[in-house]
């Protein structure tokens, strides 16, 4: 979830309104932000770098901190969240966005070339815009914003803003070999290619996670103007020629990706916002964008899509009773300027403007109503149909032979499903090789590897953890263990597994044969003696984890269903353990 | 002390009293040559043979004593005494003076360098005077000479004998034993009387993890409710069931490998020419959710041969996130999830189950917040007022599933199904003041918080 920071007086004057930090939370609330911490540009520099000295200068304007939701790009900025609030508290009407046609239009031409790298590009001019200090911020904020989100981290858009009155089209977006690719980057004094490019930001601190998209390939994509003046190396740097600045007037703006729909959704986004600036409100010129095939496609869209709801449709999926001019007023208020259609009476006609590209869907639209209405006033209610409980089997005898290890003097651990290889395998003395484990293809620790395929090592990590408790430790737990399998869908599956160790100045392996024995008996399987076909038994076997001769499968029905056994020496030196342990452990699924 | 020396003690208190009238303990002491604290011991162990044997009664005074410093001034003088005594006759030089401190005294600047002198020959030293005679020291001396003198309470007993004094003592019994029964000795003999003020013995026992206790809570909580709990044994899970199914776009963040965990493929090679997209919708991973699982069973449902039937599902169990951990994360943890499909379902329907469900929590008020969620139209993020904490907490989401995610699973048009997840580890930590996940879960859990925990009730505050 974004957050995006504004400075809290700006927000109230462009409200009208003074609200404490309390009331400001509320409308907040209501509309699905969150006021998420109250601060200043010198507390957040303290705070994230420790460095008072910087701090000291830094402005002590109170700034408001909010969580937006991920897919409401249009309140990414000052300007869209004050539009939005004010439309929601009912103080105007939502802005309706028009064309203004110059004598001749900006023309943006695309180069087969791009295909290789960086296939898509739209392009929108503002004109006769009027930037503040605090305006101009907030034009670079929203396309930081834009760039971290909708775009995914440049990845799928990039956004390059320009001052049009440094340029000159038609503009060419090209791919080339990057050392063909010469010019002075925002905000330097020399001029770089391509190649010298990526070592130059090979250390920024915002600029290197944006190389790797582009730097081992053959071609970089570029921007030049008629005079081949570069106007960006997207998704890295824009050239520093047409940077724009406090005095800029004009703004032509582009977007190059890999991903059309987006980008048409970020340059609406970054025009609807922006055209509040220009001297003519909520007007923005068109470009033609001439596509590898020759057509020419005018963007930005600016599309307002008329969704038509049933007014029944829409009470009955919230819960409410509403008419439907109540439920126009209230979608009008969410930005979806609404009309009831005037042939049914039952329909209403809802506009989606091109500020709200995240409603794809009848239901987006009952969700705007849902929170209009308000979600805490909506009458509570309960599902009118009977259903008979019932517990998973295999829940069910877990939870019912945790209390029955519990009351055999056990005591209950919880431990990660999550370890390193060498937990599983080389302090049990075990190849990794050889178990059926399941391997995390991005660990981003050792502790993370792979999924465990014995609880032991967990119970044996519990057990130095407490070294300060009396002994015995008697610790046990009954979860799940993940073991591949080449006939499950997914090449694996869970196995739940009891687990018990006895840790005490000797081994006691009685001790846990004796909980074997108790929890055999509660399940009423009995002991397998003489010639009797049924019930459990153990049959001697050497495991390297386990002291030699001291170790037992654990059978039933003649089957392996576990082991048990007195830990070997090496086993509880790996594990940093200096008294015996003597462990059983068998999957509980057969006794389902 | 053992036993065998409290009895000797108590038996020579006992010979002391026969041959006097009355006896304090103090002086008792001092008499036996023994500390004070094992005599009140040994009387408290007569006492416990009965109460008549012997007549206590305490008694406190003060009495005046002196501090170490006293001591010193009563052996050698007042300090101002001191300082006379170290001038000599003929005059001391001022600085040599000052190395031992200086009064009654006088400076002679007749002569050069000056000379301390001796005003007078002799003189008295009352400090040491009243030191040496305390008992005569008035309450307004004791003020006065407080760095020298001081009065602590002392407390003592007052011992006499009783209406049934004796010297011996017959040994009490400590406890009803089998011999006592067959031999009917319990009749006779005395018992030692017990003390109600210390603990009992601690019980031998294993105990049940805290926050596995809450799950059981939870449990019973659903299916009370009436819940059909889910199969959820089942970590990998495809991608397509975690995220495709579920309406996540495949650019999703979510989707990243740094948020998942993905399971390295263990058989051969893949490369039959899918396009990319459904190698994608095919990677395994350990699941984000345990909505994976409730895809399948809403697939299930709608795929019954006798056709869809209204159900309630719920699971508790573990999933993974391959994210930053810190005191309240971890990569892994338990999701408690709802589900419920029916024809017609409303959001006050939703706002309603939640509202039961978290009152079987202990919890009556709640609040809902806008949210976004990429499975849920609309979508609810879910507070609720914890009166200790005395503040709103957000405890999980909710929301009705989109139809583009309910529709392609087969269920019938109409159908909407209610869904909320909320954390178990949240909640166990608030219930068990817990501040840091891992003193809860994990090997560094601390085995003495399990087994002094309470019982998990959640209704009962």
């Amino acid at each position: 979830m974004p957050t995006i920071g504004v400075k809290r007086d700006l927000l109230f004057d462009a409200l009208g309104k003074k609200y404490t930090d309390d009331e400001f939370q509320e409308l907040c609330f209501a509309f699905g932000l969150e006021l998420d911490e109250v601060t200043t540009e010198k507390q957040m520099l303290t705070k994230e770098q420790g460095d008072v000295a910087a701090a000291a200068d830094a402005s002590e304007e109170i700034i408001y901190r909010i969580d937006i939701p991920a897919n409401r790009y249009d309140l990414l900025c000052l300007e869209g969240l004050v539009t939005a609030l004010r439309v929601f508290q009912g103080k105007v009407k939502p802005p309706k966005f028009e064309f203004v046609e110059p004598a001749q239009r900006q023309v943006l031409k695309i180069n087969p070339s791009t295909a290789q790298i960086r296939p898509f590009a739209v392009a929108a001019v503002l004109r006769n815009v009027t930037f503040t200090q605090d305006s101009y911020n907030s034009f670079i904020d929203l396309q930081d914003k834009l760039h971290q989100n909708i775009c995914r981290k440049r990845t799928l858009v990039a956004i390059g803003t320009h001052d049009l009155d440094t340029i000159k089209g038609p503009f060419s977006y090209e791919a080339l070999p990057p050392e063909q690719i010469k010019f002075v980057p925002l905000n330097q004094t020399q001029e770089l290619n391509g190649i010298q490019l990526m070592d130059f930001y090979a250390t920024h601190a915002q600029l290197k996670q944006y190389l790797p998209i582009i730097r081992d390939s053959p071609v970089y994509p570029v921007i030049y103007d008629a005079n081949r003046v570069v106007l960006s190396l997207p998704p890295i740097i824009n050239g520093d020629h047409s940077k724009i600045s406090l005095k800029t007037k004009n703004v032509f703006i582009e977007c190059t990706a890999t991903d059309l729909t987006k980008a048409k959704v970020v340059l609406d986004t970054i025009v609807c916002l922006f055209s509040e600036h220009c001297a003519k409100k909520f007007t923005v010129e068109p470009c033609d964008v001439v596509q590898t095939d020759g057509t020419i496609i005018s963007y930005p869209e600016l599309a307002v899509r008329t969704e038509r709801v049933s007014v029944k449709r829409a009470n009955a999926y919230i819960g409410i009773n509403e008419p439907a001019n109540k439920l126009a007023d209230m979608l009008t208020r969410m930005y979806l300027e609404t009309e009831v259609d005037a042939k049914d009476g039952d329909s209403l006609n809802v506009k989606i403007p091109p500020t709200r590209h995240d409603v794809i869907h009848a239901c987006d639209v009952y969700e705007d109503i849902a929170i209009a209405f308000g979600y805490n006033n909506i009458k509570k209610s309960l599902p009118a149909f009977m259903q008979i409980a019932k517990q998973f089997p295999l829940n069910k005898l877990t939870e019912q032979l945790r209390e029955q290890v519990a009351q055999s003097g056990f005591t209950e651990a919880l431990t990660f499903t999550l370890c390193s290889r060498d937990d599983i395998a080389l302090k049990l003395n075990k190849k990794i090789e050889a178990l059926p484990a399941v391997h995390i293809g991005n660990p981003k620790t050792l502790e993370f590897q792979v999924v465990r395929t014995t609880l032991l090592p967990g119970l044996l990590k519990t057990l130095v953890a407490n070294r300060k408790m009396p002994l015995p430790m008697k610790l046990f737990e009954i979860s799940d263990v993940v073991l591949a399998d080449e006939g499950a869908e997914v090449g694996a599956r869970n196995e739940r597994r009891l687990c018990a160790v006895n840790c005490n100045k000797s081994a006691g392996f009685e001790v846990v044969h004796g909980l074997l024995d108790r929890v055999m008996q509660v399940l009423s399987v009995p002991w397998k003696t003489g010639g009797a076909d049924k019930g459990y038994y153990l049959q001697a076997t050497e495991d390297p984890s386990y002291f030699p001769g001291r170790c037992a499968n654990v059978m039933y029905n003649d089957a392996v269903i576990g082991r048990i056994g007195v830990l070997h020496p090496s086993v509880l030196q790996a594990f940093e353990l200096t008294t015996p342990c003597s462990v059983v452990e068998f999957t509980i699924e057969p006794f389902v | 002390m053992s036993s065998s020396e409290t009895s000797e003690l108590t038996e020579r208190i006992l010979k002391y009293l026969e041959g006097v009238e009355q006896v304090d303990s103090l002086r008792l002491a001092e008499e036996l040559g023994i500390e004070h604290q094992l005599i009140v011991g040994a009387v408290k162990s007569i006492q416990a043979h009965g109460e008549r044997l012997l007549h206590v009664e305490p008694v406190t005074r003060k009495s005046l004593e002196l501090t170490e410093e006293g001591q010193e001034v009563a052996q050698n003088g007042s300090h101002e005494a001191n300082v006379f005594a170290s001038v000599p006759e003929e005059g001391i030089k001022r600085t040599d003076l000052l190395a031992s401190g200086g009064a009654s005294v006088c400076l002679d600047r007749s002569v050069e360098p000056p000379l301390v002198r001796r005003k007078v020959s002799a003189i008295r030293d009352p400090v040491l005077d009243h030191l040496l005679q305390l008992s005569e020291l008035s309450a307004s001396d004791v003020v006065e000479f407080k760095r020298l003198v001081q009065e602590p309470t002392i407390e003592s007993l007052l011992l006499s004998k009783g209406p049934e004094f004796g010297t011996a003592l017959a040994k009490l019994a400590t406890d009803l034993t089998m011999d006592m029964l067959t031999s009917g000795e319990w009749e006779e003999l005395p018992f030692k009387p017990y003390n109600f003020d210390a603990l009992g013995a601690v019980p031998a026992r294993g105990h049940l993890h805290p926050l596995l206790k809450m799950r059981s809570e939870f449990r019973q909580i659903f299916l009370e409710m009436g819940f059909a709990e889910m199969a959820t044994n089942n970590y990998v899970e495809p991608s397509f069931w975690n995220f495709d199914s579920l309406f996540q776009p495949q650019q999703h963040p979510a989707r990243d490998a740094h948020d998942t965990f993905y399971v390295k493929q263990s058989t051969g090679s893949r490369g039959y020419g899918y396009n990319w997209q459904l190698i994608e919708a095919e990677k395994n991973l350990l699941r984000t959710h345990t909505t994976a699982v409730s895809a399948r069973t809403l697939y299930q449902l709608a795929t019954r041969p006798n056709g869809f039937k209204p159900a309630k599902f719920f699971t508790i169990d573990k999933v993974f996130r391959n994210e930053a951990l810190d005191a309240t994360h971890l990569a892994e943890f338990h999701q408690v999830e709802g589900v419920i499909a029916n024809v017609d379902f409303t959001l006050g329907d939703l706002i309603g189950t939640l509202q039961e469900l978290f009152r079987k929590l202990g919890i009556e008020e709640l609040q809902f917040k806008p949210t976004y969620s990429p499975y849920t139209e609309p979508s609810m993020e879910i507070y609720c007022y914890h009166s200790g904490l005395a503040e709103w907490l957000e405890v999980g989401n909710s929301g009705i599933f989109r139809p583009e995610l309910v529709l392609p699973m087969g269920l019938p048009p109409g159908v909407n199904v209610l869904a909320w997840g909320l954390s178990l580890e949240r909640p166990t930590m608030i219930k068990y003041g817990i501040n840091n996940i891992s003193d809860l879960v994990g090997p560094r859990v601390d085995l003495k918080m399990v087994e002094d925990g309470p019982i998990c009730r959640l209704d009962h505050n």
